[in-house]
């Protein structure tokens, strides 16, 4: 019985190598790149203010790693009246 | 100027107490002065893996506070007047660990010492930061095992952003021991091999310890397992280990297996 088991059984190392690679790269992103974020989204809100009026509230900055590329995704709502410069 | 090296893993009961014993031991038998530090303030152990838990007077947390001059507290192992103990205290917090405490000890052993080892309590609170802060090399202690390797990528993490070199813009010295090593479970595919444990983590290998009742053995005796026994498999991969610390290049190997066959996995060189 215990012998069939042995060797019916599938390998698990497998699993647990891919488990925390993935697992991994998530992790060392939130960790290593919350800074970067926070500082990528004041600049980019600097940067915009200087020509339009935008709510500091409706600028999202999110950062995704990926196993090839990482994407960065900027969403910023723009005002109808926005044209007018910033005082 | 000593060298100052954490003993670090983030996850508890994978071997950093055994592996602190075994290393200091290991490096003093060399003749090398050598002190191994408790951090763990609250649940000290590595008294009592040594063999000194009866010879402890004063502690760390004692010396920090001022209670107790450094040369009071240290405790000299029984069998290699090289070795020196400075235990943890058992009955205060680990908020009596003050950073410029920790910081003055450190300074003052590295001194009169050749080696500081730090053996740094689990987790990444206070105590665990505070051990790694002023280490010139870090030995992350690793079980081939998920939860244990996870905890490892974060700790590797906080050592390349939380001590004094990593805030000084200079690279810490990281060295990956995988113990508990089972090289059957592992060619069943039933444990992470050497290589995967090595691939994810990225730091490169001091040493494989094998899964062993020997250090069992050790720690109810209260010997270092480099001491308890020398030609044991897990001793000898300790006194490999402790050779590469000192910059020696020797191959890596899993004691008590043919080197025939562990050429074509562990070729790889040694950190």
């Amino acid at each position: 019985m215990n012998l069939l088991r042995l060797f019916s059984r599938t390998q698990s190392a497998p699993a647990a190598r891919e488990r925390l690679q993935v697992l991994l790269a998530h992790e060392r992103a939130a960790v290593g790149d919350s800074d970067l974020v926070t500082k990528l989204r004041d600049e980019i809100l600097r940067a915009i203010s200087k020509h339009m009026q935008v709510d500091d509230e409706k600028v999202s900055v999110r950062m995704e790693r990926g196993a090839q590329v990482s994407t960065l995704a900027v969403d910023i709502e723009i005002p109808f009246d926005a044209g007018k410069k910033a005082a | 100027m000593g060298k100052v090296i954490v003993v670090t893993s983030g996850k508890g009961g994978v071997g950093k107490t055994t592996s602190s014993a075994a290393l200091g031991a290991a490096l003093a038998r060399n003749g090398e002065k050598v002190v191994v530090v408790d951090f763990d303030v609250g649940l000290r152990n590595l008294d009592l893996v040594m063999g000194a838990e009866r010879r402890v007077v004063y502690d760390l947390v004692n010396v920090i506070q001022g209670e107790a001059k450094l040369t009071q507290a240290l405790i000299r192992d029984k069998r290699l007047e090289t070795l020196y103990l400075l235990p943890a205290s058992q009955t205060r917090d680990k908020d009596n660990l003050t950073a410029e405490g920790v910081a003055a000890v450190i300074g003052a052993l590295k001194v009169s010492f050749d080696w500081v080892i730090c053996d740094s309590p689990a987790g990444i609170e206070r105590g665990a930061t505070l051990a790694m802060r002023h280490a010139d090399v870090a030995i992350v202690v690793t079980n081939p095992e998920v939860s244990s390797v996870r905890d490892s990528d974060r700790i590797i993490g906080l050592l390349d952003s939380k001590t004094i070199k990593a805030e000084n813009g200079e690279r810490m010295e990281k060295h990956l021991l995988l113990t508990r090593y089972d090289p059957l479970r592992a060619e069943r595919g039933d444990m992470l091999k050497v290589e995967d444990v090595l691939e994810i983590l990225s730091i490169p290998l001091l040493g494989i310890v094998p899964e062993s009742m020997d250090v069992l053995r050790a720690s109810n005796v209260g010997a270092p397992v480099t001491l308890a026994d020398e030609r044991s498999a897990p001793a000898v991969a300790y006194f490999d280990a402790a050779r590469r610390l000192r910059g020696e290049t020797l191959p890596i190997t899993v004691p008590g297996e043919k080197r025939g066959f562990l050429g074509k996995f562990f070729g790889r060189k040694a950190a």
